[in-house]
């Protein structure tokens, strides 16, 4: 079974080894109330930390890798910009379910993030190699 | 809450002592908020916060430590890039204090 690598050296390799891994699954719109900025926000704090985790854009969360978004409009925070500083943070596993995309007319090569699509199989496998999985 | 002389203007500083209002950064605003925290501002130090106005521009947010090295070190070579560097020109505490001094917010994500 894959584990996660970690980006660092030996000295601080034993308390990482230890960290149980997390896939956190984005399931709403950017704009549709406070689960996409959550569940980004938990990804950042979790990879300032280097926790070794993952993002999947599920159903309705796959609006979030819209490009051109205006967001400015709506005097809130930039979530499509907060997204791209993400690899920056050390989370670099992104993943996109097809399956969303396709029932939403999205194209998964004309994404705001790069995001790997998987398929409903791939998905499981996905969500069976993490410890643990947050949905919001 | 508390505000912060430069020249002829008063900028307003929040409890923690960042900007209010990114808009009023300048130059000099970033002189006057180094010499509240004893720091003498080099070129080097200038290098990363306009690295770090650079990082605001792109993503929205101030960086935690680790980001701001990665980005350091993407943007400006490896021997830039690393805590040790950052930590030297900026007394310890790189993310929290360059972002002050660089007008940003408070980095949300760090102790």
């Amino acid at each position: 079974m894959k584990r996660h690598r970690s980006p660092i050296g030996s000295s601080a390799l034993g308390a990482i080894e230890m960290a149980k891994s997390l896939l956190i699954i984005s399931r709403q719109a950017p704009w549709s109330g406070p689960g996409a900025r959550e569940a980004l926000d938990i990804a950042l704090a979790g990879g300032a930390f280097d926790l070794p985790l993952g993002v999947l854009f599920l159903d309705d969360g796959v609006f979030q890798l819209q490009a051109a978004q205006q967001p400015g409009q709506l005097q809130q925070k930039n979530l499509a910009a907060n997204l791209q500083a993400l690899p920056m943070f050390g989370v670099d596993e992104l993943f996109v379910s097809s399956v969303s995309l396709a029932e939403r007319g999205m194209d998964a090569g004309n994404l705001s993030l790069a995001a790997q699509p998987l398929d409903e199989a791939e998905l499981s496998a996905l969500v069976d190699r993490y410890d643990q999985v947050i949905t919001l | 809450m508390s505000t912060l002389t430069v020249g002829s203007r008063s900028v307003a500083l929040d409890k923690d002592g960042y900007l209010q209002d990114l808009g009023d950064w300048s130059r000099d605003v970033a002189h006057a908020l180094a010499a509240q925290e004893d720091l003498e501002l080099s070129p080097e130090h200038w290098e990363v916060l306009e690295l770090l106005r650079q990082f605001y521009q792109e993503f929205q947010l101030s960086p935690a430590t680790r980001p701001l090295i990665k980005y350091t070190a993407l943007k400006l070579g490896p021997e830039k890039g690393n805590s040790l560097h950052l930590n030297r020109l900026f007394k310890g505490t790189p993310a929290k204090l360059a972002a002050k001094l660089a007008g940003l917010p408070k980095p949300t994500n760090c102790i």
